[in-house]
């Protein structure tokens, strides 16, 4: 549970720290004219940048969550068996890198506000995680196919697991990304869509930082 | 006001029923005189705050309560008075928690003169290893569980032969020793936990855990599983008999190491056959029953059912109630079967005949028995075929007659009623929800539906 | 689900509104419908699960007299009973109800800011609850296994609904926290976002700082439910090995290896001990806030009541492992999470302490919602006391697993937070439905809830001190259980009886007044927060009408030295109040 609690400090400590300083100096039975001006607006984050980020701490705190279940399983008996993870997933990550890279592509396309550039961008990062979620399904078959079934040893298990859930979050990114494009292809503006990819972009990057944590663990183990 | 005044009564009420209550700590029988010490500490502080708090409650009620032209303060805070009281909060909570975490390292650190006893969990029931003169415990495995070996024991493991086996819910304890009891389970979660005691621990499947106590008071103590087990978890139950040491070294002598248990012979069926000629005058030549003689079928039913059956006709355990009228007579007929030699060979000679369905002598509504059969199902498997592990009997194609009559005698407490019959304690638990006479109609008729087990008895027990 | 920015958002009111009954009540985008929907739903499922545990009460009180109780069906009512109240009650109605309800009132927004996602998090809720009471149907019914779940006995033979009802019970959690996850969003989001001019967050009400650090708990506690929940599920299906160990079930071996039951055991409680806080800081918040509107006093020491809710939030994630001092786990744990627990219990003490001192030179108003706030401080105090037993590892030893620890955990986290649903329900009932309730039936649900559990809870403790353990369908003769406990059994079944009668009460309330109730003022309590200022009583979709409200005070302006009145709304600007009151002056 140790990753885990580090994550929660960490987070915890955020949240209470900047609550804190928010409310530490202030006497709110006094009236101030300065704080009369605020409002929740002023945090100037668009409120789907706050909803992304806190989704973003959910899905870490369940990432964390799995990798501490993965190192105290791996522990607990002498079950456990490393598996070799096919060479495949190289293959694969490098698709998610250059997804991720196309989208950051796509994402400053849209800032600079070069409609033009929208359409291949996003063809091209969808199309990436695309590939990079039918490699992982191959991989899948693959180790199946040798007889590294699930329920064959835990690490087994923790394999089809720890990828599976990741492909599932990046499928629920792939139908935002369906969105964009069907708005991009319907003649949508680079600004109209820009909110959109920027915040795809984020989860992209995202999913990648999480492959490589969790493609690292399963080799290193 | 009545608030108010109601506020007062319950904490009044509340310390009234405190000193008053007769339902409190069970005496102590162990060491853990500390435990009861921190117990107390927790009282007082508790009971303090709890005191303090709700009455100054209720005199703010009534002091400060709505009235006419009354305003009350402005006061956002008053930090002097909130550390205060932080401050003394804390310090009951530190006078709490001093001594518990000062008991609680003792209670994570066994002496090193303790013995040490292993108590083994199963649904449900409770049973118990010694690791016997040279004071090591025998490797075990769930692979080598078997009927003949139900603590699964390592059959090559040399400290494992001369382990104590205690296939029974009682487990002794000699007096003023501290004993480590080491804790397994062999398929769920289960807790040891003896009240008087103070201490418990779960035991928990595919790993050991341990706890330790001194006994102090010799008498006999119940045993429960505290950890929910399944369907059966409260009728999970055994006893601790503490002992002066005389007493619990001839308990200890009497009973049988790995090796013992390993070692005896298989019945002869062939020698058992003319023993069996008493049986047969009333459960008939071929064990299938005579209802008319009140002796039940015996063809089919498992080896250590019978076993188990005999030993309990002849320690008392059945059969001692005095309206167990056909109990009382196969009393003097178990005496008979004197030794277990005798008794394995009959056993042997049972094993060997034609198992038939007895005759369907009782009718019912076989989807509302089916309903009913569910909660036997647990036990007895659902075919009826009776589980070893479960310690229950094979039904399928057995005595209907017989079956209903059992089920009445465990309803009313005429079976399962003796202390040390555990096993006809859970029947009696189970047997105590059918209440009428079309209950038991129902589910004997659908036992009755069920079929013969193809396979010979009860597969699951004498493989 | 397209998001305007709050300011922008004026002009769009208009044709925002639905028209017809299906957009307007079922299909509803409004926070005010969906936590009405949430609120429903939660109470529905709660009396289901009412009815459960006077089942089992009627088994423990009168043992062997009722042949449909079986030990079978008697541990499907235990599970059911409580994961109903725990989740798809406490959980759904505090966040999805209350939450939803009124983070956009007291915040002074239009609304959350994905209606979209929040209508979802409905439906996806009450899917779940379907997903969960359709496994009392299906075969071999639903799932015994104790509202923990613990693996192995959670999936092995031995354990009611085994084969259904324990898979339909992992779903229906799954989808739970989908929901939750979704609902949880908006309301961080519109905390953080949407608040009107003028509300910093130190002048938010504590209702709204309760429910958003238990939705920051929630959030990131769920996901450790999910885990375990997927894993089980994995178990069970497709006999994986991450809880399972090698073992003997129903006299056969299964195909499992070396999984670990403790693992388990430490991600459910990961998850399940912050659920208790995510359950008690909306109480706590709520009730502070009943108090200091009903004793028309500012709620004692704010600042300290928003810190002691930030630090409670932050302790519970570090206390799980007191549910497993007997668990079999590491001993050695015990020496730190009872030192955790027993901290966590200063800054819980300091919010008892403040509402006490809430009431403290107040002018108390004795309405049914202060009844129920005020009964919740002395049950709380009595559930927080019998906590720190628990808390502290060696007296835990005894009374784990026992009565005790029934009646702790009913005292704390059944009745407190109940207490707190009723109280809150009568409070903003003029405001939910533009109607007063009759307060002489209010008054007699108080007291016979109130007594009623009191009476029910307290010996229980007493059982435990016996060693009475819990989850046993029945005792039997047992020698140290006198004849007179067994009667104590009898007597708290008949007082559970009269509980559960009393709540007819409440429905009676709640049709007469939609009935017959007295229109309902706008501000009947003479309440300064945002949600008692709304233009309209109920208030419409958009909440505010044309303008948005500018908020210039705390939330706690009650009794200020100098005015007529004894309340001072927070839209009222400073320059509306009496010149001492602006330095700061804080007593007459």
């Amino acid at each position: 549970m140790t990753i885990t609690l580090i994550f929660l400090a960490a987070i915890m400590a955020t949240v209470i720290g900047w609550l804190l300083k928010q409310s530490f100096n202030t006497q709110p039975w006094v009236s101030n004219a300065a704080d009369d001006a605020t409002s929740g607006a002023s945090l100037d984050t668009s409120a789907k940048t706050i909803g992304l980020t806190t989704f973003l701490a959910v899905a870490t705190s369940l990432f964390a969550l799995f990798v501490s279940a993965y190192t105290i399983r791996m522990t607990q008996a002498p079950d456990w068996i490393p598996l070799t993870e096919p060479q495949l997933l190289w293959l694969n990550s490098g698709l998610l890198v250059l997804s991720s890279v196309a989208y950051h592509w796509t994402r400053n396309a849209a800032i600079a506000g070069r409609t033009e550039r929208l359409k291949p961008g996003l063809l091209v990062a969808g199309g990436l995680a695309l590939l990079f979620l039918a490699g992982q399904m191959i991989a899948w078959y693959g180790l199946t196919a040798a007889g590294e079934t699930v329920n064959g040893n835990p690490a087994n298990a923790f394999f089809y697991l720890l990828t599976g859930l990741h492909g599932l979050h990046l499928l629920g990114g792939v139908y935002v990304w369906a969105r964009s494009l069907v708005r991009v292809f319907g003649g949508a503006s680079a600004a109209s869509v820009r909110l959109s990819v920027e915040l795809c972009t984020v989860y992209w990057h995202y999913l990648l930082l999480v492959w490589i944590v969790l493609f690292g663990l399963l080799l290193s183990t | 006001m009545p608030l108010a005044v109601v506020l007062i009564l319950l904490v009044v009420g509340s310390l009234v029923f405190h000193f008053l209550s007769p339902w409190t700590f069970t005496p102590l029988a162990s060491n853990w005189g500390q435990i009861d010490f921190t117990i107390d500490v927790t009282f007082v502080v508790t009971g303090l705050v709890f005191v303090a708090v709700n009455l100054f409650m209720a005199w703010c009620v009534i002091r400060y309560r709505a009235r006419a032209g009354n305003k009350a303060s402005y006061d956002p805070e008053n930090q002097k008075l909130e550390w205060i009281l932080t401050i003394a909060t804390t310090i009951g909570v530190a006078a709490m928690l001093a001594p518990g975490l000062w008991v609680w390292a003792k209670f994570v650190d066994v002496p090193d003169d303790a013995h040490e006893v292993e108590a083994v969990g199963q649904q449900w029931h409770w049973s118990y290893r010694l690791p016997g003169a040279d004071g090591e415990f025998g490797t075990v495995g769930v692979d080598f569980m078997s009927v003949d070996n139900p603590f699964g024991l390592d059959p090559d493991d040399p400290n494992g032969q001369d382990d104590v086996l205690v296939y029974d819910p009682e487990l002794h304890l000699p007096i003023g020793q501290p004993v480590r009891v080491n804790l397994r389970a062999k398929d769920v979660l289960h807790n040891f936990t003896v009240a008087q005691f103070r201490v418990k621990m779960d035991l928990v499947p595919g790993m050991e855990s341990y706890m330790w106590l001194t006994p102090t008071e010799t008498g006999r103590y119940e045993v429960l599983c505290e950890e929910l087990c399944g369907v059966g978890h409260f009728a999970m139950r055994g006893a601790v008999i503490v002992d002066e040491q005389d007493d619990y070294d001839a308990w200890l002598a009497s009973q049988p190491t790995f090796a013992d248990t390993q070692a005896v012979a298989a019945g002869n069926a062939v020698a058992g056959q003319a023993q069996y000629a008493v049986c047969a005058a009333c459960h008939g030549q071929q064990g299938e029953g005579v209802k008319a003689l009140n002796g039940p079928k015996l063809a089919g039913q498992s080896a250590w059912y019978l076993k188990n059956e005999i030993h309990a006709f002849k320690n008392g355990l059945r059969g001692s109630h005095q309206d167990d009228t056909y109990g009382q007579q196969m009393v003097a007929m178990a005496n008979v079967l004197a030794t277990d030699e005798a008794l394995n060979n009959v056993v042997a000679h049972i094993l060997s005949l034609p198992d038939t369905a007895a005759p369907v002598t009782i009718n019912g509504d076989l989807a509302a028995g089916e309903r009913r059969y569910r909660v036997c199902a647990y036990c007895h498997g659902g075919e009826g075929q009776g589980i070893f592990t479960m310690n229950a009997p094979r039904l399928a194609g057995m005595s209907d007659w017989y079956i209903k009559r059992q089920l009445e005698n465990f309803r009313d407490g005429v079976r399962g009623g003796h202390p040390q019959d555990y096993y006809g304690m859970q029947m009696g638990f189970m047997a105590k929800s059918l209440n009428t006479d079309k209950a038991i109609n129902d589910v004997v008729a659908y036992i009755n539906s069920l079929p013969v087990p193809a396979d010979g008895p009860s597969v699951a027990a004498n493989h | 689900m397209a998001y305007v920015a709050i300011a922008d958002r004026d002009h769009e009111i208009e044709h925002h509104d639905p028209q017809t009954f299906i957009t307007k009540y079922i299909w509803s985008q409004d926070h005010k419908v969906i936590a009405i929907q949430y609120g429903l739903t939660a109470i529905f499922v709660g009396l289901v699960a009412l009815c459960l545990s006077v089942m089992m009460r009627l088994q423990l009180g009168f043992p062997d007299s009722f042949s449909f109780i079986t030990p079978e069906s008697y541990y499907q009512f235990v599970t059911m009973h409580g994961m109903i109240m725990v989740i798809y009650l406490l959980t759904a109605l505090f966040l999805g109800g209350f939450g939803n309800y009124l983070i956009p009132l007291m915040c002074g927004s239009r609304d959350m800011v994905f209606p979209y996602m929040n209508m979802l998090s409905y439906w996806v809720y009450l899917l779940s609850v379907i997903i969960l009471l359709a496994s009392f149907f299906v075969p071999g019914g639903s799932t015994g296994a104790g509202w923990t779940l613990y693996p192995p006995q959670a999936i092995a033979e031995g354990t009611p609904g085994v084969d259904w009802g324990i898979v339909l019970m992992l779903v229906s959690l799954a989808v739970f926290i989908v929901a939750f996850t979704m609902g949880g969003l908006n309301y961080v989001t519109t905390v953080l976002q949407a608040r009107c001019r003028g509300m910093t967050l130190m002048r938010m009400p504590l209702s709204v700082w309760g429910i958003f650090m238990a939705t920051i708990l929630g959030l990131l506690a769920f996901p450790a439910l999910l885990v375990s929940a997927i894993m089980m599920l994995l178990d069970k299906t497709l006999m994986t090995s991450f809880f399972m160990p090698q073992m003997i079930s129903g006299g056969e071996q299964l195909g499992h290896t070396g999984g670990s039951p403790i693992l388990f055991q430490h991600l459910f409680w990961f998850f399940g001990h912050p659920e208790v806080y995510i359950v008690a800081l909306p109480a706590f918040g709520i009730v502070s806030d009943l108090l200091a509107t009903h004793a028309r006093k500012n709620i004692f020491g704010y600042r300290m009541m928003v810190w002691a809710i930030l630090a409670i939030g932050g302790l519970s994630f570090i206390v799980w492992a007191h549910h497993m001092y007997v668990s079999g786990m590491n001993p050695y744990f015990g020496f730190f999470f009872a030192t955790t627990t027993l901290i966590i219990a200063v800054p819980t003490a300091l919010k008892v302490y403040n509402w006490v001192l809430t009431l403290w030179q107040g002018n108390i108003h004795l309405r049914v919602p202060m009844l129920f706030a005020i009964g919740f401080i002395f049950t709380f105090i009595h559930g927080g006391l019998t906590g720190i037993f628990l808390g502290n590892v060696v007296v835990d030893l005894p009374l784990s697993d026992t009565y005790f620890v029934v009646a702790h955990f009913h005292m704390v986290m059944g009745v407190s937070p109940v207490l707190v649903v009723f109280g809150a329900i009568y409070h903003w009932w003029p405001k939910i439905t533009g109607r007063m309730y009759s307060e002489r039936l209010g008054r007699w649900h108080f007291w016979l809830t109130f007594l009623g559990t009191y009476s029910i809870y307290l010996p229980m403790h007493y059982l435990g001190f016996l060693g009475v353990p819990r989850r046993y369908f029945a005792m039997g003769d047992t020698e140290f259980m006198p004849q007179s406990a067994h009667d104590l059994n009898t007597a708290i079944t008949i007082s559970a009886i009269i509980v559960a009668l009393t709540q007819i009460l409440f429905f009676i309330n709640v049709i007469w007044s939609l009935k017959y109730g007295k229109k309902a003022d706008p501000n009947p309590w003479g309440a300064t927060t945002l949600e008692w200022q709304t233009p309209d009583t109920p208030p419409k979709h958009g909440n505010w009408g044309h303008e948005l409200p500018e908020v210039h005070r705390w939330a706690y302006d009650y009794s200020v030295p100098g005015q007529d009145q004894d309340f001072v709304p927070q839209t009222v600007p400073a320059s509306e109040v009496p010149v001492g009151r602006q330095h700061g002056v804080k007593h007459e």
